[in-house]
């Protein structure tokens, strides 16, 4: 495979932005961030329209959800972003960004199933759509603008005592490059998307051996409770792997890798009073927008870091971040909420 | 024991019900049994788990060899991730074999023979519903601090103070407008009903429900 083949084109203005179920529902202020850089700092357009709907992703992949119902829901966004002259998509999720590259793919190949998904579009909202010029998953954008996005940071991904680059860990999310290599910077096997981003940032990152592999969602092994051990048996391969090069931080991809990233790691303390850092805090999780927002100097409470389960201090105080500690658990408004419960284990 | 109600429109064969659907062209072509995706299969690290055995039975083109991988535990225990797609070096890809074998154990009533396969009811229960009165597949209200233990104490905190938390992280949570987590409005959620009708989503979503009624 040439080398060529592991970049991929991804546009540079003008995107119709499609949100996340789990990265809105766990991480909220990371799709807020993101619009905010791309809007604010880097003056770029991006629309949102409020009439899009889950791409129905997990359903699908839960199998409760037809190939037919799914192209459909799909063609309806794509008939949104029609309608509001965009032609750019830029999906927050991976698994949504695996299933709009799916469903692309198998239009291609088979165009009578997109004339039938037009004619179920149409039947159904009398809408009709343009197939998207292009489809960018939100870390290719920041990806691609990561050498600027550093040129503006206030802080770096350096520990700021010593000047030494902190160490990261990447997880990519499998339906970002697995099903198609070719949509994803580095392909599935040498994913690049994320680790170009953290040494643009200053940190190093490392090439542990279980990077690849999946954190576990298994979609209805996640879901339905009887089968739960799959998903924190898989997240747990990861973190034992990864703990000897004792990572700073993790960043991912996926809405959904970085919520089980970050949950895992208190229920495994829980289960086997283990953690994976040797301070006993855990590692903390954060996603390429919270990442991007971290360095350009947001309020790491305004960016929603207090979500995490894995508390985002240690890297903070690493990086030098100046922070209102008692911001942390405090309204918009300014009043102060009940702080939550501490795990018995991971230290907060 | 299983009452099974199984229906009849596979009178063709349970074979030709794979081949009828787009995706099983991709998903197996001539899988030469090496094994490689069941070395990097996530679900093998878990279960007795073995796609490469999946593989071998579809393609042995055996009406009673598919009918019991389709009563089966097996193809239930895929988690869809689709690390084998890159690796098979024939271009097979076993996780999407899985979709396809699931869509017909759904529409034959099979999936009830099987312990794992009848928890799709409450995948239907969940996620379905879900989808179907909020057009989102997952929102923080469907997450019950008591049902989801795991997800542990900050989300508890999260959940007790949804509105203020959402608001002070920029979300519109429960609100109309665009934003996360934002109420999808009922015009938009008339249109993905018309949606799932028009594609048979609430077809199969309703023999799923019916199915259940015949549990063991």
């Amino acid at each position: 495979m040439k080398w060529t083949s592991y970049e991929k084109e991804i546009a540079a203005d003008d995107f119709f932005y499609v949100r996340s179920c789990i990265r809105q529902t766990f991480f909220p202020g990371a799709e807020n961030v993101l619009l905010n850089i791309l809007r604010e700092r880097l003056k770029l357009t991006v629309v949102e329209d409020a009439r899009h709907t889950s791409c129905t992703g997990i359903g699908y992949h839960t199998d409760i959800v037809p190939l037919e119902t799914i192209m459909t829901v799909v063609a309806r966004q794509m008939a949104l972003m029609t309608e509001s002259g965009f032609k750019n998509l830029l999906v927050s999720c991976v698994t949504s960004f695996g299933i709009y590259n799916e469903v692309l793919h198998l239009w291609d190949d088979h165009p009578e199933l997109e004339t039938k998904v037009r004619e179920h579009l149409w039947r159904a909202t009398r809408r009709e759509f343009v197939k998207p010029a292009n489809v960018a998953h939100a870390s290719d954008v920041i990806y691609k603008y990561r050498r600027e996005i550093a040129q503006m940071a206030q802080y770096k991904l350096v520990n700021a005592q010593t000047g030494e680059p902190l160490k990261g860990v990447d997880h990519i999310g499998c339906h970002y490059a697995k099903i198609f290599p070719v949509k994803g910077i580095g392909g599935a096997e040498f994913p690049r998307v994320l680790s170009d981003v953290v040494t643009e940032f200053g940190a190093s990152s490392v090439d542990y051996p279980e990077r690849r592999h999946c954190c576990g969602f298994g979609f209805r092994q996640y879901i339905l409770k009887e089968t739960r051990g799959y998903s924190v048996s898989n997240s747990k391969i990861k973190f034992e792997s990864m703990a000897p090069y004792q990572p700073d931080f993790i960043v991912a991809n996926c809405p959904g890798c970085a919520m089980f990233l970050d949950r895992w790691q208190y229920t495994l303390s829980e289960m086997e009073g283990k953690t994976y850092d040797a301070a006993g805090r855990g590692i903390p999780v954060l996603s390429h927008e919270e990442l991007a927002g971290l360095v350009l100097g947001y309020d790491p409470w305004e960016i929603g870091l207090q979500m995490h389960q894995v508390q985002p201090e240690s890297l903070l105080e690493k990086m030098g971040v100046v922070f209102d500690p008692g911001g942390k658990f405090r309204t918009r408004g300014g009043r102060q909420l009940p702080r939550p419960q501490e795990p018995d284990i991971l230290l907060v | 024991m299983v009452k099974a109600k199984q229906e009849r429109h596979t009178e063709k064969g349970l074979l030709a019900a794979l081949h009828a659907d787009i995706r099983f062209g991709d998903a197996l072509k001539a899988c030469m049994n090496c094994g490689i995706c069941t070395a990097i299969c996530p679900a093998a690290s878990f279960y007795p788990y073995d796609p490469r055995q999946v593989c071998i039975q579809v393609q042995s083109n055996d009406e009673a060899v598919i009918e019991s991988l389709l009563k089966s535990d097996d193809i239930w225990q895929c988690g869809q991730c689709m690390s084998c797609k890159p690796r098979c070096p024939r271009g097979n890809v076993p996780g999407m074999l899985i979709q396809v074998l699931r869509k017909v154990s759904q529409e034959t009533g099979l999936f009830q023979y099987s312990e794992l396969g009848r928890l799709q009811y409450d995948i239907v229960v969940n996620i379905g519903n879900n989808l179907f009165e909020t057009g989102y597949c997952v929102t923080p209200d469907l997450m019950i601090p008591q049902n989801h233990p795991e997800q542990g104490p900050v989300w508890e905190w999260i959940y007790e103070n949804k509105a203020e938390v959402f608001e002070k992280v920029g979300a519109t949570y429960r609100q109309p407008g665009a934003g996360a987590c934002r109420d999808i409005d009922t015009e938009t959620l008339a249109e993905l009903h018309a949606i799932f009708e028009q594609t048979g989503c609430m077809e199969l979503m309703d023999k799923v429900r019916n199915f259940a009624g015949h549990r063991g």
